[in-house]
């Protein structure tokens, strides 16, 4: 009984990390400008692909794994610079379908360039599974749950130790403002992008070979994401990571519990019953809208 | 005389009516109808979602749950339980928009991207619902729908008919009656613009506490958009099941929500007849890149996010504000040259 319970909780975090790590990325480039990337989801694609074509390529691993971040990261500028940017004072939907267009397009370059295989990566450490209490820890839990540890905590320490990260959050609060102290924010809304690019092909890395890796695994990794973001309330890093963790948890307990065919359909029955009553999620901030 | 008809606010009716009549002279073969008959029923659904995201702002990213609820309400039961067409397909739009009221009511609170994510997770789980139920939907694998048969005349794209004494093929026949639909849907979604509710429905766009300061219920004209917009998806979806003659839960994908809601954005929101060129153009486009094979995908992606940018406004009214900024320098050109 309670060895069940570990194992579906020890999968629900596990996946539940992930989550919270591509719901951060939404977080960053919501904060900054504003603007729901549809295409961070691609982000964890490209990160995971890129290691193992790279790996399978005769690249070490620790190589692989920064070239393929850096690679994310260069995407992440570009989509801000050529075609977030140029956009400007486009509609919410406008901007939802820009990002929708980056998505596909990024999709179909990855098809191109892998196909359509599924593709699978070693783990980091041993394929040994650790005994606790009578349920199984795959050692890739570790890997994701202890970097998407330090992920969160650089994060934090960026955004309050660092010139750059203050420059980003007083962009968000109030661009105009921010412009006005001499911040050059079209260069922090790209840093936004960038960070936010790096997070996901992270995260996308340390999970691939957990949930092996294909071209279109993007699309619904990026939606759960955005559900832990929207959960914890658009605009929170804390609510991204508790967003994150309790999607993960509930999903797999419902998974278990209940039925794996209807483990989506719970995720998107939370969403719901959140925003029923608590319409900014749970830590969303209580904005004054001025007419 | 000519001004007179330019005037008319039902001229865009007939202008469409004349390009429905005329298209059969371009389509040569069963494929080419095909095609236009599942242009002319996603056009009037999009239509219908228009009213909702073009008119009242409200954001839905849900909106093939409703169409594939109406496909599948009208697959059931002329196929399970052997209801005729047309009861099924009015009780199945009843079903959907009470539903659409139900869910509308919570929903519509919210605002900007917690709007978008609710309706987004409501289409998720109508979806997920008929992937799983497979002893009603027959789950990922679909289920067969029997043609439309109306009050006892049956209409498939594989019959005879003879029209005023001409004979015709039954796939002109469903062009024929998907573009009278169209037209249908159409002037209903006009007259409702002009009505009174059209106008409540443009003073929430426009701001929602302006509206309500000024004595608009916003909440009861907002769910009534949703429920009507609703009404048309499902309506469309159960033409849609009729016409294709098989249905699977792609039609209420998440996938299939996004390409609406793309038609209303790409075509022009809040124009009638931008989001029916949308429709046009996103159900065309990958018809033409197919040429391009594996390109496809990128080229797609491509096209929608340069059009976006550089027409935010959307095709029809990016073009229409350059041919009238011509016609008015041509215009100037004259009245400068006389004095």
């Amino acid at each position: 009984m309670f060895s069940e319970f570990l194992q579906y909780l020890f999968t629900g975090i596990t996946i539940g990390a992930t989550y919270a790590l591509i719901a951060l990325g939404f977080t960053l480039i919501y904060n900054a400008s504003h603007v729901i990337n549809f295409a961070q989801g691609e982000f964890l694609m490209i990160g995971g692909m890129a290691t193992v074509s790279l790996t399978s390529m005769g690249v070490p691993m620790i190589l692989a794994v920064v070239l393929a971040v850096l690679l994310a990261g260069i995407l992440g500028i570009a989509l801000q610079r050529f075609a977030i940017a140029p956009a400007k004072q486009a509609d919410v939907v406008t901007l939802i379908i820009i990002t929708i267009g980056a998505s596909i397009f990024i999709r179909g370059l990855a098809q191109l360039i892998w196909g359509k295989e599924y593709h699978v990566m070693a783990n980091f450490s041993s394929d040994e599974p650790i005994q606790v209490f009578g349920a199984v820890l795959n050692s890739q839990s570790l890997w994701v749950l202890g970097i998407g540890a330090v992920l969160v905590v650089g994060l934090v320490l960026f955004f309050t130790r660092t010139l750059i990260g203050k420059a980003i959050l007083a962009t968000s609060m109030n661009k105009e403002a921010a412009r006005l102290v001499g911040i050059r924010t079209q260069m922090v809304l790209m840093l936004a992008f960038m960070v936010s690019a790096l997070l996901g092909s992270v995260a996308g890395i340390v999970v691939a070979p957990i949930t092996f890796t294909s071209y279109d695994i993007g699309i619904i990794l990026g939606l759960k994401g955005f559900v832990a973001a929207a959960i914890g309330g658009l605009g929170s890093g804390v609510g991204a990571v508790v967003g994150g963790l309790a999607l993960g948890v509930v999903e797999a307990m419902a998974a278990g519990y209940l039925s794996s065919d209807y483990k989506d359909a719970v995720a998107f029955s939370m969403i719901l019953l959140v925003l029923f009553f608590l319409p900014r999620g749970l830590f969303g901030a209580k904005v004054v809208e001025r007419v | 005389m000519l001004n007179r008809f330019l005037q008319l606010r039902l001229r865009g009716l007939i202008v469409l009516a004349i390009i429905l009549l005329c298209l059969p002279a371009f389509l040569s073969n069963p494929f080419h109808y095909d095609l236009a008959t599942q242009m002319a029923i996603i056009a009037a659904t999009v239509v219908g979602l228009n009213l909702l995201v073009g008119f009242a702002g409200q954001i839905s990213l849900g909106h093939a749950g409703f169409f594939g609820l109406g496909a599948y309400f009208t697959g059931i039961m002329t196929g399970t339980y052997g209801w005729p067409a047309v009861p099924a397909l009015i009780v199945g739009a009843i079903v959907v928009g009470f539903i659409a009221w139900v869910v509308g009511r919570p929903i519509l609170r919210l605002k900007g991207h917690y709007l978008s994510m609710a309706t987004l997770a409501v289409g998720f789980i109508i979806a997920i619902i008929l992937n799983n139920e497979r002893a009603i939907t027959g789950g990922p694998d679909g289920m067969p729908v029997p043609a439309l048969d109306l009050f006892g005349w049956e209409l498939s794209s594989f019959g005879q008919y003879s029209l005023f004494g001409l004979e015709i093929e039954g796939f002109l026949a469903w062009y024929l009656f998907a573009s009278l639909i169209l037209l249908l849907a159409v002037w209903f979604a006009q007259n409702l613009i002009e009505s009174p509710i059209g106008r409540a429905l443009r003073s929430v766009h426009g701001s929602e506490v302006a509206a309500r300061v000024v004595g608009v219920d916003t909440a009861k004209y907002k769910s009534l958009v949703f429920v009507i917009s609703a009404v048309y998806a499902s309506l469309m979806g159960s033409l849609y099941a009729h016409f294709q003659g098989f249905i699977t839960p792609a039609v209420a994908s998440f996938e299939f929500s996004i390409v609406l809601i793309t038609m209303v954005v790409l075509g022009g929101m809040g124009s009638t007849f931008g989001v029916i060129l949308g429709a046009v153009v996103l159900k065309l486009l990958p018809q033409v890149l197919a040429d391009f094979q594996e390109l496809e995908t990128v080229m797609f992606g491509a096209i929608l996010m340069l059009t976006m940018i550089f027409m935010p406004k959307g095709l029809l009214p990016t073009l229409t504000a350059v041919v009238s900024k011509k016609f008015e320098k041509k215009l100037e050109k004259k009245a400068g040259g006389a004095s």
